[in-house]
C-alpha cells in the first residue's frame, strides 16, 4: 500500500494547511480588533467546512494514503513535498479544523490585548498542525512538527496567566529536547533507508537492522512521550496548561497531545515494529502509570485547569494502552480516544475558561455552587464531566470500551491495575461537578453573575453534538480508520524469526548495526 | 417463539424521560408540574400493561436503539422477568406521585422542581434497567439511576444530606466502574457480544472459559451490582435516608434497590445460566453469602430507634432474599426470589409511606416516641401491620406467598442451613416490627403527646399507603398474577 500514487485533482490537503497563512498576512492587515476576530473566525469555519470535503471524498476501503500530492523539493537532498492522509489522520485533521473556530469563539472577549497577533498565531498553529498529520516525508513533518512550537510557546508567554513565562519555556525547552531526538532518528532513518519518504520507511519497517530499531524507537519514544504526555514526562503539561489562555489550552489539550500518540501510530509502530514489540510490556506499564497517576493527582487539585490537564494524562494512557495493546480493538479504542479527549477535555477547558472570565478564580472552593445560578452552564458542564468519566452513552466510553478490550486481549492482570484508574475518573469528575453544581452549606456569592450567552452556547453546543454522536453512533468513525487500523496491524505483526531473536536475546544494544 | 420488534418499549421509556423535561418546564406552576408528573407515570403504567397479554402469550419484544459495534448495542427487550419489575415500579411511581406532592407540598419543601425532574429521571433509569436486552444497556441505566438520585438525596443540601449523598454515589459508581465494568468488558472479548441469552439455563459464556475466570466475573456482578444491598457494599443505602420520604419510599425501597438487585438477577440468570452455576457450585455458596446480609442486616435493624433507619436495614436483609432464592437454583426458589421483587416492592413502600405520614402529622423520626399513634393514627398504623405481617412472612399478605416457595426452594436444595436462616430472619423480622405496631396500638403516650391532639396526615398521604396496604393483601391472597410472569420466567 505504501506507495504513494498522487492525487491530480483538486489540492484540497495542500488548501487547507496553507490557506491559514494566507489568512494570517490578510491578519496583519486588519486594524479594527472585531473584525480581525470576525475574519478569523469566518476563514476557521470556512476551513472547517473545507475538511468536510475530505470526509465526503475520502474512501474508506483501502488503506492507501489519499488526496496525494507528491512534488519535488529539494532533489539533492531527496526531500520531497509529499501529503497525503488515512483514516487515522483525516480524524485528526477533521479534529483539528473543528476546534479552530472554538478556539477563536471561545476567545472572542477573553483576549482584549494584542487580538492581532493572538489570532495571527492562532492560523500559523492551524498551518502547523494540518501539516503534521497531512506530511508524507520526514523533513517536511519535522518543519511542521517544530513550527507548531513558535506559535504555542507565544501563546502561553504573552496572553497567559501569572508564571507565564515559566511555563512558556518549560513547555519550549521539554518539546525541543524530544524534538532533537526525533531529528537524529531521522537523519539515521534517512541513511538505513535512503529517502525521507514516510511510506518508504514503513516498508522498510522489518529489514532493518534490530538493534537500529532500538535506538530508533527510543529516539521516537522520548520525542512522543514527552509530547503526549507519558508519566513520567508530564511535568510540563499542568504549568503549560494553568498559564496558558484558553484557547491555548484548548489547542494543547485536543490537537498538541494527539500528535505524540499520532507519532507512535504512524511511525514507531510501523517502522520500528521488531522493537516495539520489545518495548511494548515497558509502554503499557508506564500508561498503567499514567492512568493512575494521572487519577490520583486529578482528585487531588482545586484548580480546575490542573484537574482537568492531570484528568488528560490519565486519558492519554488509555491512547498509549491502546495503541501498545497491538490489536485491532486497542488500536482502534486509541483513535477514538485521542477524537474524543479532543472533544471532551476541549470543552471542559472552555467551561473552565468561561468560569474565569466570569470569577477570575479557577479554584473549586470559590466556584462552589455556581450551577445554581447557571443551569445551562451546570448542563454543559454535566454532560462533559459525564463523558469524561466515560459515561455509557457518551463518546468516552466507546473509546475506554475498546481500549480495555484490547487490553484483557493481552494481560486480565494488567487490566486489573488499570480498573482503579477507572474509578479515579468518576471520583475527580464528580466530585467537580458536585462542587459546581451544590457546594456546600456555605458557599461564595456572585450577585449579577449571568448564565452562557449565546457565542458560549455556540461555541459548546458542536462539542456536545459530538460527544453523543460518537457514543451512540460511532460506526461512522470506526469506519473511516477500519482499513487503516487493520494495515497497520499487518505492518507491525511481529515475523515469527526475529519474534524468537527477541525472546532470546535480552535488551542488548548492537552498537554495530548502526550505520 | 422468534422475538417481535415493538415500538412500545422505546415508547416507555420515553414516558418518563419526556415527563422529565415537562416537569422542568412547567416548575412554575406546581399544580401544572405535578399533574405532568402524573401524566408521565399513568402513560408509562398504561404502556407497561399493554405489554401483559404479549408477554402472557409468550412472546419476546425487542427494540434496538442503537447500534454501537459489533454485538454491542443499545436495545430493549420486555419478558417475564422485566414485566415482573416493570409493573411494580411503574404501578407504584402513579401512587407515589399522589403521596409525594401530599408529602412535599404539606412540608413546603424547597426546589419541588427538580426534585419531581429527577425522580422522573430515576423512573427513566429503572424502567430502561427492566426493558435492557443486554449487559451494556443495564449498565447504562444502572448508572442513569445513580446520577440521577444523587440530588433527591442531597435534596436538603445540609451537611448530613451531603455527607448521606457522597456516601451513596462514591459506593455506587465506584463498585460499577470497579466491578461491573471490567466484567462487562471481559466477558464482551470472550463472547464477542453481551446480549442476555434466552432463557435462564444456556447463559452466553462460551463453554470453554476457564472457571476461576467465571468465577471471578460471577463475584464482580454479585459485589458490583451494590444497590442490590449485598453486604459489604450496603452502607450506601442506611445513609441515603436523609432523603425526603417519598425518594425513600419509591426509590430506596422500590425503583434503586431493586434496579440492584433486578441486575443482579437478570446477570445471574441471563449471563451465566443455571447449568454453568451449577456446575461450578456457585449456587449454595452465593445463598450463604447473601445469608450473613440476610441475619446481621435484621440484628442491625433491631437496634435502631430512628423509623426509616430500622426500614433501611429491613430493605438490605429483604433484598437478599431475593439473590438468596435465585441462588438456590431450583424452580421454586427461583420463583420465591423474583415474586419477592414484586412483593417486597408493594410492602415496603407501605411502611415508608407510613413513616413519611408519622413524620408529616408529628415530626417524629423515633419509634420509642411513637407510642400509642396507632390511636390516633389508625390508617397509618394499620396499613404498617398489614406491611409489618408481610415483612415478616405471615399469611395472607404478600411476603407470605415469597417465603412458601423460597422455604420450598430450600429443602428442594436439601439445604438445612439455608432453612435455619430463613426461620431465624423470620424471627428476627417479627422481633424489630412487633414491637412497632404493638407501641403503636397499645403503648401509653406521653404527656406532651395527649396535649397535641395528632390526627391522620393529608388524605393525599394516608389514601396512597391504605392502597398499597391493601394491594400487599390482595397479592398475598390472589399471588397469580406476578406468579404467572415468574413462571414464565423458568
Amino acid at each position: 500500500m505504501t506507495n504513494l500514487s498522487p492525487n491530480e485533482s483538486f489540492p484540497l490537503l495542500s488548501i487547507l494547511i496553507f490557506s491559514p497563512l494566507l489568512a494570517a498576512a490578510i491578519a496583519a492587515f486588519i486594524r479594527s480588533e472585531n473584525l480581525l476576530r470576525w475574519w478569523t473566525l469566518a476563514f476557521t469555519s470556512a476551513a472547517a467546512i473545507l475538511s468536510l470535503g475530505l470526509w465526503r471524498q475520502f474512501d474508506p476501503d483501502t488503506a492507501k494514503f489519499q488526496f496525494v500530492e507528491l512534488s519535488h523539493w529539494i532533489p539533492f537532498l531527496k526531500v520531497d513535498y509529499a501529503v497525503g492522509i488515512d483514516g487515522i489522520s483525516l480524524m485528526l485533521v477533521l479534529l483539528t479544523t473543528l476546534i479552530m473556530p472554538l478556539c477563536v469563539l471561545c476567545s472572542w472577549r477573553y483576549i482584549q490585548t494584542r487580538v492581532k497577533e493572538f489570532m495571527i498565531c492562532l492560523l500559523i498553529m492551524e498551518t502547523a498542525m494540518v501539516g503534521v498529520f497531512c506530511a508524507m516525508d520526514f523533513v517536511l513533518f519535522f518543519i511542521f512538527w517544530e513550527a507548531m512550537l513558535i506559535p504555542m510557546a507565544l501563546l502561553i508567554g504573552i496572553w497567559g496567566g501569572p508564571r507565564k513565562i515559566y511555563a512558556s519555556l518549560k513547555f519550549f525547552i521539554y518539546t525541543m529536547s524530544g524534538s532533537i531526538f526525533l531529528l537524529v532518528a531521522i537523519i539515521a532513518l534517512r541513511y538505513q533507508v535512503g529517502s525521507f519518504s514516510i511510506p518508504d520507511m514503513m516498508r522498510a519497517g522489518h529489514s532493518l537492522p534490530l538493534g537500529f530499531q532500538y535506538w530508533v524507537f527510543l529516539a521516537f519514544f522520548i520525542s512522543f512521550a514527552i509530547k503526549v504526555p507519558m508519566f513520567p514526562f508530564h511535568t510540563w503539561l499542568p504549568a503549560a496548561h494553568v498559564e496558558a489562555p484558553t484557547a491555548g489550552s484548548v489547542l494543547l489539550a485536543s490537537v498538541l497531545l494527539k500528535m505524540g500518540t499520532y507519532g507512535f501510530l504512524r511511525f514507531s509502530l510501523p517502522i520500528t515494529p521488531d522493537a516495539t514489540h520489545f518495548f511494548t510490556p515497558y509502554v503499557l506499564g508506564l500508561s498503567v502509570i499514567a492512568i493512575v497517576y494521572g487519577g490520583l493527582t486529578a482528585l487531588a487539585q482545586t484548580d480546575l485547569k490542573k484537574l482537568v490537564a492531570y484528568s488528560s494524562v490519565a486519558h492519554m494512557g488509555f491512547a498509549t494502552l491502546g495503541i501498545f495493546a497491538l490489536n485491532t480493538f486497542g488500536i482502534q479504542g486509541a483513535v477514538l480516544v485521542m477524537i474524543n479527549h479532543g472533544v471532551t477535555t476541549g470543552a471542559l477547558f472552555i467551561m473552565v475558561g468561561i468560569i474565569y472570565e466570569r470569577l477570575h478564580t479557577r479554584d473549586l472552593g470559590e466556584t462552589a455552587g455556581i450551577g445554581r445560578t447557571m443551569p445551562i452552564f451546570s448542563l454543559f458542564a454535566g454532560v462533559f464531566a459525564l463523558s469524561s468519566l466515560a459515561f455509557p452513552g457518551t463518546n468516552s466510553f466507546i473509546g475506554e470500551f475498546l481500549v480495555m478490550s484490547g487490553g484483557f486481549a493481552v494481560s486480565k492482570g494488567m487490566m486489573i491495575c488499570v480498573v482503579p484508574g477507572v474509578v479515579l475518573a468518576a471520583a475527580y469528575m464528580l466530585r467537580m461537578l458536585q462542587k459546581i453544581a451544590y457546594g456546600g452549606t456555605h458557599n461564595p456569592v456572585y450577585p449579577g453573575l449571568k448564565d452562557l450567552g449565546f457565542r458560549e452556547i455556540i461555541t459548546l453546543t458542536p462539542l456536545l453534538v459530538f460527544v453523543f454522536w460518537i457514543g451512540l453512533h460511532p460506526e461512522p468513525f470506526t469506519r473511516v480508520m477500519e482499513k487503516s487500523v487493520q494495515n497497520l496491524l499487518e505492518q507491525t505483526r511481529q515475523a515469527p524469526a526475529v519474534a524468537s531473536v527477541v525472546r532470546a536475546s535480552s535488551f542488548e544494544l548492537r552498537t554495530s548495526d548502526l550505520p | 417463539m422468534a422475538p417481535t420488534h415493538d415500538i412500545r418499549l422505546l415508547l416507555a421509556v420515553l414516558a418518563p424521560l419526556i415527563g422529565a423535561g415537562l416537569v422542568m418546564a412547567t416548575g412554575k406552576r406546581p399544580n401544572v408540574r405535578e399533574a405532568c408528573s402524573f401524566l408521565a407515570a399513568i402513560t408509562l403504567f398504561a404502556i407497561t400493561a399493554s405489554l401483559i397479554p404479549a408477554i402472557h402469550a409468550g412472546q419476546k419484544l425487542h427494540f434496538t436503539l442503537f447500534q454501537l459495534l459489533p454485538g454491542l448495542s443499545i436495545s430493549l427487550r420486555a419478558d417475564a422477568l422485566s414485566m415482573v419489575f416493570a409493573v411494580s415500579a411503574s404501578f407504584l411511581w402513579v401512587i407515589t406521585v399522589f403521596y409525594a406532592a401530599g408529602y412535599m407540598r404539606s412540608l413546603q419543601e424547597h426546589e419541588q422542581t427538580r426534585f419531581n425532574t429527577c425522580f422522573a429521571l430515576a423512573l427513566f433509569g429503572a424502567i430502561g434497567c427492566a426493558f435492557s436486552d443486554n449487559l451494556l444497556t443495564l449498565y447504562l441505566f444502572y448508572e442513569i439511576v445513580s446520577i440521577c438520585t444523587y440530588p433527591l438525596v442531597a435534596h436538603h443540601q445540609d451537611e448530613e444530606s451531603y455527607a448521606g449523598a457522597e456516601k451513596y454515589i462514591t459506593y455506587l459508581t465506584a463498585t460499577a466502574k470497579g466491578l461491573i465494568l471490567p466484567a462487562m468488558v471481559l466477558i464482551y472479548v470472550l463472547t464477542g457480544n453481551l446480549d442476555f441469552a434466552n432463557n435462564i439455563n444456556s447463559g452466553i459464556l462460551p463453554a470453554d472459559v476457564n472457571r476461576w475466570v467465571v468465577t471471578a466475573l460471577y463475584a464482580c456482578c454479585i459485589l458490583g451490582f451494590a444497590k442490590n444491598g449485598v453486604m459489604p457494599f450496603h452502607s450506601w443505602l442506611p445513609s441515603a435516608m436523609v432523603a425526603p420520604t417519598p425518594v425513600s419510599a419509591l426509590l430506596h425501597a422500590v425503583a434503586v434497590v431493586k434496579v440492584g438487585v433486578f441486575s443482579t438477577v437478570r446477570v445471574m440468570l441471563f449471563v451465566f445460566g443455571v447449568d454453568r452455576m451449577n456446575a461450578l457450585n456457585l449456587g449454595l455458596p452465593t445463598a450463604y453469602f447473601v445469608s450473613i446480609t440476610i441475619v446481621v442486616a435484621s440484628i442491625v435493624a433491631l437496634s435502631k430507634d430512628n423509623l426509616k433507619a430500622r426500614l433501611a436495614y429491613s430493605t438490605v436483609s429483604q433484598l437478599s432474599y431475593i439473590i438468596l432464592g435465585v441462588a438456590l437454583l431450583k424452580p421454586s426458589g427461583i420463583e420465591g426470589g423474583l415474586v419477592h421483587i414484586a412483593n417486597h416492592a408493594f410492602s415496603k413502600i407501605t411502611l415508608f409511606f407510613c413513616a413519611g405520614a408519622i413524620y408529616v402529622a408529628t415530626h417524629k423520626k423515633s419509634i420509642s416516641e411513637m407510642n400509642g399513634l396507632g390511636r390516633v393514627m389508625p390508617f397509618t398504623f394499620g396499613a404498617f401491620a398489614l406491611a409489618s405481617l408481610s415483612m415478616i412472612g405471615a399469611p395472607p399478605v404478600a411476603g407470605f406467598v415469597s417465603k412458601w416457595y423460597l422455604l420450598n426452594g430450600a429443602f428442594d436444595a436439601g439445604s438445612i442451613g439455608i432453612i435455619v436462616v430463613l426461620l431465624v430472619s423470620t424471627l428476627l423480622n417479627t422481633a424489630y416490627f412487633a414491637p412497632v405496631v404493638y407501641n403503636g396500638f397499645f403503648g401509653k403516650p406521653s404527656e406532651a403527646d395527649l396535649k397535641h391532639k395528632f390526627t391522620e396526615a393529608h388524605p393525599l398521604m394516608v389514601v396512597p399507603l391504605a392502597i398499597t396496604a391493601a394491594i400487599s393483601v390482595v397479592i398475598g391472597l390472589y399471588p397469580g398474577f406476578f406468579m404467572s410472569f415468574v413462571h414464565a420466567v423458568l
